[in-house]
């Protein structure tokens, strides 16, 4: 086996454990205590956030544009209207701003 | 018979409304599926490799930083360990739909767990936001055209790496953003939404300055996560739910 190989094969299983290994450990309490509930009732918002907060860091106008309308669609709007306005204003504000 | 049964419900349909939602991640990850199979080629692993490694994986974050750390020198062990340790917060992926997906049997479970990326999760999470069950079929509807796009870009990137067309000029780079960005305000009526938002917003931006990629998922999770549980009291009243 290639080391290349080797990686991959350790790397997916690894990977593979990490996505069913939380339901497996939580399956196991039958009552889940309180703050637990909170965080996991958190983590979508949570990693969400980490998600796109970054790509404020050097973003520009055409990109802050494009933030803001999306979220402002999003408010009103359907989801794929809030993508499709925000990257409507995104290459827009790239072709005429740069 | 499917007479009596209501649209929504009919196994075709929930196939296309997952595929529906599979649109917009299949749209905004492609010039990074694209871009990992074009870097894994420039650091030495063949097209076959790199389909494996998208194939198998399957977690954009975590292949990046696996073919970062092939030419470094550093050893095989070292690499699956990082691997691990960038998609460690798929356990807490699957402790949340797991408690929602009670009506799925243990191969559906088995099956459904290994398409539980960012967006798979994230798109779980808005239908019981939405008050509706994430049925098996819905679930793979949108795991499948991601999974699928995602390792064909693998051999794209792979084999036509060179000829990238200018991703910036037509917006691709920025597409993730938004849409995480419209993602995380549909769970905006959840308990501490903008405290942890804020939280996990400005600890993964200092993380990511200083720490750098992709650790500043993991701190910045961490963060808004430790803010709703010491925001949620401890005392017995709750726990009687």
């Amino acid at each position: 086996m290639s080391s290349v190989a080797w990686i991959i094969f350790w790397g997916a299983l690894a990977t593979y454990a990490s996505r069913v290994g939380g339901h497996l450990v939580l399956s196991r309490f039958e009552r889940v205590h309180p703050r637990v509930e909170a965080g996991l009732n958190a983590v979508p918002a949570a990693v969400l956030a980490t998600l796109f907060a970054p790509a404020l860091v050097g973003a520009g106008p055409a990109e802050y544009a494009a933030l803001i309308v999306a979220g402002f669609v999003a408010l009103r709007g359907s989801f794929l209207a809030m993508f499709l306005a925000g990257a409507a204003v995104l290459i827009a504000g790239r072709y005429f701003i740069g | 018979m499917v007479a009596d049964t209501p649209p929504e419900r009919r196994p075709a349909d929930q196939f296309l409304r997952g595929m529906r939602a599979a649109i917009p991640v299949v749209v905004a990850s492609a010039p990074f599926g694209v871009l990992f199979g074009a870097l894994a080629v420039k650091n030495g692993l063949d097209v076959w490799e790199t389909v494996a490694m998208s194939a198998a994986i399957y977690g954009g974050a975590s292949q990046m930083v696996g073919i970062e750390l092939f030419n470094q020198q550093i050893a095989p062990w070292a690499i699956v360990l990082s691997i691990f340790a960038v998609n460690f917060r798929h356990t807490l992926y699957s402790a949340v739909v797991g408690r929602n997906v009670p009506h799925w049997n243990t191969l559906q479970k088995a099956i459904g767990f290994f398409f539980l990326v960012d967006p798979q999760f994230a798109e779980s999470e808005r239908q019981v936001e939405r008050g509706e069950t994430i049925t098996f079929v819905w679930y793979m509807g949108m795991a499948l055209p991601v999974y699928v796009f995602w390792v064909a870009e693998a051999w794209i990137g792979g084999t036509f790496g060179k000829m990238l067309p200018d991703t910036h000029a037509i917006g691709l780079d920025f597409l993730l953003p938004i849409y995480f960005l419209g993602l995380v305000l549909e769970f905006r009526d959840r308990a501490f939404w903008l405290p942890v938002v804020l939280t996990s917003g400005a600890s993964s931006i200092a993380a990511y300055v200083t720490v750098g990629s992709p650790w500043h998922v993991s701190i910045g999770m961490g963060a808004g996560i430790a803010l709703a549980v010491f925001l949620t009291p401890a005392g017995p009243r709750e726990a009687d739910r």
